[in-house]
């Protein structure tokens, strides 16, 4: 390995995260432009056209808070759904013995593969309109209650506990959920932090399913009505990137953090094997 | 449960023992009917209703639909849904909108696919081998990955506008109508795109993969004098080809998914459906207008061709296994 070709790879990479970030940086401050300047001075902070009035002028339409509570609600529902049944499922595939847990686990390797697209419409009917579940949050988090790729992640974990710490507390006379609780969850925590990672960021994004099944605003998430604001409304304020970049932000900033603050758990091999099986 | 099983255990095992203890220890000695821990049934059917519910019948049920005449009724009236045979499917291939928008995924995948799998195999190569501002790095690559489609199509509108900041770098190379309504770019605007959003999560995937790759492979490739291109053909490329045959089901699986790009990006499938994609055909027709079994029709002919399409690739990247 020559020095040459260590600073090509180091040059290549800095530049390739660097067009990854752009167009992040560029959202924060086209939101904070009083005038939208597309050029490519544009593309640096200039203190005569600062504002904070887009937030001001996108909350004024969408509520901002409204959104982001129903965003919360949304992803708040399927991480309850999955780090309590995922977890449970996750830990029975892995350390009990019985019948038909070769079956589920097939089945949660091949719900990964089922296209959404195929289930859109049955799903629609089905809960729109036989359940009478439209316009709820019940029908919104319903399709993602529980994550499929959460019970192969935490098999995985699980798997790799040794099977006679979990002999020896039963032999002590402790009932299987004490042994879940007081022995199993202590040790999977790098697994439980990367799940609610990665079924944070499903439900916070979903656009298709909340957008379908939702068409009350008040009880739309943030990601929908952003887009009902890009599809329709933008046209009609006076700063329409302002407005909308402003919202961008607000959406995309949680999620962000999120990751930043978690990322060390967010280890390839984990994923990895996760999404491998 | 233990306990039930300890037991018996000792009788049993001797093999023809005598005939009293033969009808108690049949069961024990066979392993109980539902496995030593029954419990693990009660902890995971919560989950197996859940996939029942929500995979399972619904995909029966859209099956059942695409060859029935369906529409959309008020809640509990009863109605009837005789079978119509391939009139769906007919109805929706007489539309050309919808063969376009067949026409349309496919510009896509053969822009995404290839860009995704070489892009995120390269960049993870490198990244592997990276020992400085690792950190900085990973979560710069990633960050698209984990944040809102809506949130990122935003700041791409607003980049690839008539005047935005793209065209203004690129002044007279510009295209003109502007890349998303230009009904040459608008598709490939989309792709690229979603190669940009989506390459995190398939480089995230080839670092696992380079993982397991020997180390000593490399070794001996250098010995053998091979360089640092050669040992990526010879060594890298066929030590992930699990995680590429995963790569390319993936991005596949994802690109006939789209929905989102082209009804924000592309202003609902535009110009003149140059971009629409066959999901947001599924939206248009089936909820929208009210046929949800010509949807259904789209969805089920959809998802016979990605499978067809993985398995192609399968037979060509994936080797033995």
């Amino acid at each position: 390995m020559s020095k040459f070709q260590a600073r090509l790879r180091a040059g290549v990479l800095t530049l390739g995260a660097l067009a990854f970030l752009f167009p992040f940086y560029y959202m924060v401050i086209g939101s904070l432009q009083a005038s939208p300047d597309p050029t490519i001075a544009g593309a640096f902070p200039n203190p005569a056209n600062l504002t904070v009035q887009n937030y001001i002028a996108i909350n004024e339409r969408i509520n901002l808070l409204t959104g982001l509570v129903n965003s919360g609600i949304f992803t708040g529902g399927v991480l309850l759904g999955t780090l309590t049944f995922a977890l449970l499922t996750g830990y029975s595939l892995a350390q009990l013995q019985w019948r038909g847990r070769g079956t589920v686990f097939a089945l949660a390797l091949l719900v990964q593969v089922v296209p959404f697209q195929l289930l859109m419409i049955p799903l629609y009917v089905l809960i729109a309109r036989d359940y009478g579940l439209g316009d709820t949050h019940l029908g919104m988090i319903l399709p993602f209650a529980i994550n499929s790729t959460a019970v192969i992640i935490f098999r995985q974990y699980f798997l790799q506990l040794p099977k006679e710490l979990f002999e020896a507390a039963r032999i002590d006379g402790a009932s299987e959920l004490a042994l879940l609780w007081r022995i199993a969850l202590p040790l999977v925590r790098p697994a439980f932090i990367t799940v609610v990672l990665l079924t944070f960021i499903g439900p916070w994004n979903e656009f298709l399913w909340p957008f379908l099944i939702t068409k009350d605003a008040a009880l739309q998430p943030l990601a929908v009505s952003l887009a009902n604001y890009i599809t329709t409304v933008a046209a009609s304020a006076s700063n329409p990137f302002g407005a909308t970049l402003a919202g961008a932000v607000v959406l995309a900033a949680p999620v962000v953090t999120l990751f930043i603050l978690t990322q060390r758990y967010f280890i390839s091999t984990d994923i990895g094997s996760g999404v491998k099986g | 449960m233990s306990l039930t099983n300890a037991v018996p255990a000792p009788s049993g095992s001797a093999p023809p023992s005598p005939p009293p203890a033969s009808g108690t220890a049949r069961g024990p000695k066979k392993r109980p009917l539902l496995g030593r821990n029954p419990l693990g049934i009660m902890f995971s059917a919560p989950y197996l209703v859940f996939v029942m519910l929500v995979f399972a019948y619904p995909l029966v049920y859209s099956i059942w639909i695409a060859f029935h005449d369906f529409f959309f009724t008020a809640p509990g009236v009863q109605v009837e849904r005789p079978f119509v045979g391939l009139e769906n499917f007919v109805t929706a291939f007489s539309d050309p909108a919808v063969i376009r928008s067949f026409g349309n995924v496919g510009i896509f995948l053969l822009i995404n696919v290839p860009l995704t799998v070489v892009l995120s195999l390269l960049l993870a190569t490198a990244l592997n081998k990276a020992t400085r501002a690792r950190t900085f790095l990973r979560v710069s690559y990633y960050v698209p990955y984990v944040t809102a489609s809506v949130a990122v199509v935003a700041v791409w509108i607003f980049l690839f506008n008539g005047n935005g900041l793209v065209n203004q770098v690129l002044g007279p190379l510009a295209p003109d109508p502007s890349w998303l309504i230009n009904s040459t770019w608008a598709m490939p605007t989309i792709a690229f795109f979603v190669t940009w959003k989506q390459l995190g999560f398939y480089i995230l995937l080839y670092l696992a993969a380079l993982q397991g790759v020997p180390k000593e492979l490399y070794e001996s490739a250098s010995t053998d004098g091979a360089g640092a291109v050669r040992s990526f053909f010879s060594v890298t490329v066929p030590g992930v080809r699990p995680a590429t045959v995963l790569v390319l089901l993936v991005s596949t699986v994802t690109g006939a998914n789209l929905f989102t790009e082209p009804y924000l990006l592309t202003n609902g499938g535009g110009p003149n459906g140059a971009s629409a994609s066959p999901v947001l055909l599924m939206y248009q027709l089936g909820l929208q207008q009210g046929q949800p079994d010509v949807a259904s029709a789209i969805g089920v002919v959809l998802v016979v061709l990605v499978l067809g399409v993985a398995l192609l690739q399968n037979r060509f990247a994936g080797g033995r296994d």
